[in-house]
């Protein structure tokens, strides 16, 4: 008999640093390139197709009672893997519903704060692609900021808090994940925000997001202030609310800063990513809680879930912040960077509007991990 | 390529390509060509590193109308 373990229910484990053993029988150029982390996860990597003639290969590594997840591309070999290690004797081997598809779909709320005008500021952590998503809930209305493509969960949440998703917003055109955030807008009837900048040729509708054009989230005041933050892409709007939280989109990361390269244009926007994180982030209070759109490692999880920190903070201990001279700076984020994201030009393409994949492609394209960051 | 056996795979799903090529491969002698058709897409990267694997040498894989097709030396 085999028992199962949810995605939501891994999640928790990762948040919560419960000591996990997982066994990914993924091939292993697959599981090389992305698997599930986290500080209490423990990972291991033996192929399904080695497992066939008997589980020796693992069986050697393993105690036949001690508790082990396994993990799959989609859910069906690691059922299969977990059967015959039932059969082998091993007692507690669970496999993971939906394997690594349903994990990179997963988004787990995490309650950030209460807002001074009443309401709430939410962090959606995709912790299998460290996309972040923001909802802001107040009196009846919300907004959500980044939204991936399921939108459903966003919708869900809104119904359980008795809200209407009212605005929904895009920092920036993403490259590394298909954005939710038009569809999500369709289907509540709420209003779509891109800023303009990013928005040429695009085949859509949508309210420009500009800077100094407040958004107002519910009857107290919620006060999105956009600001106009370019150098991951041209049109990069930051947006600070409640006077405390800074959503930097990709310019600022936690450990990292935005790569200026995904629209192809590293040496023109270096300048402004320059200009942005060395003089415009730098004018503002040191005590905004910076909230970016995305994280690069697991050890970016604070205690309670979140992603988030200070932005003096970050001033100090941020590699990407530390580059006083502009020449090394621009070496930096025009030179050694990462491979870029998983078909980021057809995502690209699909977020404006001119490309239309089935959700199974939608679902392929954004496989892997992401690569928004440039590391100092 | 001249095949000692055709497998046909199509409209299975991840792990069941590869079960039933492993199964196929040991009915063939060493130095045969076994032909897989399959649907799957998670079976192109499966396959590939399967027969390496197992020695096995991927002798050429190919797409046709959605299916893809594999073939395989036996070690």
């Amino acid at each position: 008999m085999s028992q199962s373990i949810t995605t939501g229910q891994l999640a928790r484990r990762v948040v919560n640093r419960e000591k996990t053993l997982i066994l990914d029988v993924r091939n292993t150029d697959e599981f090389d390139d992305w698997k599930i982390e986290g500080d209490s996860i423990e990972v291991m990597n033996e192929p399904y197709f080695n497992l066939l003639d008997g589980v020796g290969p693992v069986a050697e590594k393993l105690n036949k009672d001690q508790e082990i997840i396994v993990v799959c591309a989609k859910g069906n070999s690691s059922k299969m893997v977990a059967e015959l290690m039932g059969e082998e004797g091993f007692t507690n081997v669970y496999d993971l519903e939906g394997g690594m598809k349903a994990w990179s779909e997963h988004l787990e709320p995490v309650k950030l704060a209460d807002l001074d005008g009443g309401g709430s500021l939410y962090q959606f952590v995709r912790l299998g692609k460290g996309c972040l998503s923001y909802m802001i809930v107040s009196e009846n209305e919300a907004s959500v900021i980044d939204a991936n493509r399921m939108t459903d969960i966003y919708e869900k949440f809104a119904e359980e808090k008795g809200v209407t998703v009212k605005h929904s917003i895009d920092t920036h055109l993403h490259a590394d994940h298909i954005s939710g955030g038009r569809q999500l807008a369709d289907n509540t009837g709420g209003t779509y925000h891109l800023p303009s900048k990013d928005a040429e040729g695009v085949t859509f509708n949508y309210a420009p997001l500009e800077e100094g054009s407040n958004i107002t989230v519910g009857s107290t005041t919620v006060k999105v202030q956009p600001i106009y933050s370019p150098g991951h892409t041209m049109g990069s709007t930051s947006l600070i609310i409640d006077d405390q939280y800074l959503l930097t989109g990709d310019i600022l990361f936690v450990k990292s800063i935005g790569r200026p390269d995904l629209a192809g244009k590293a040496e023109d926007w270096v300048g402004d990513l320059r200009d942005t994180l060395y003089n415009r982030y730098k004018k503002l209070s040191d005590d905004l809680v910076v909230l970016p759109a995305h994280y690069s490692f697991v050890e970016e999880l604070t205690d309670d879930g979140s992603v988030k920190a200070r932005l003096g903070d970050l001033y100090q201990r941020n590699s990407g912040l530390q580059v006083d001279d502009e020449n090394e700076f621009r070496k930096m984020v025009t030179e050694n960077l990462p491979p870029q994201p998983n078909e980021y030009e057809n995502i690209r393409q699909t977020n404006m509007g001119k490309m239309n994949p089935e959700d199974e492609k939608q679902r392929e394209m954004e496989i892997g991990p992401n690569r928004c960051a440039v590391h100092g | 390529m001249e095949a000692a056996k055709v497998l046909d795979a199509k409209g299975m799903a991840c792990p069941m390509p590869v079960v039933k090529t492993k199964k196929a491969i040991d009915e063939i002698e060493s130095g045969d060509i076994l032909e897989v058709h399959a649907t799957d897409k998670g079976a192109k990267s499966d396959l590939a590193a399967w027969a390496k694997s197992g020695g096995h040498e991927l002798m050429e894989e190919a797409e046709e109308d959605d299916v893809l097709k594999f073939w395989i030396k036996k070690a």
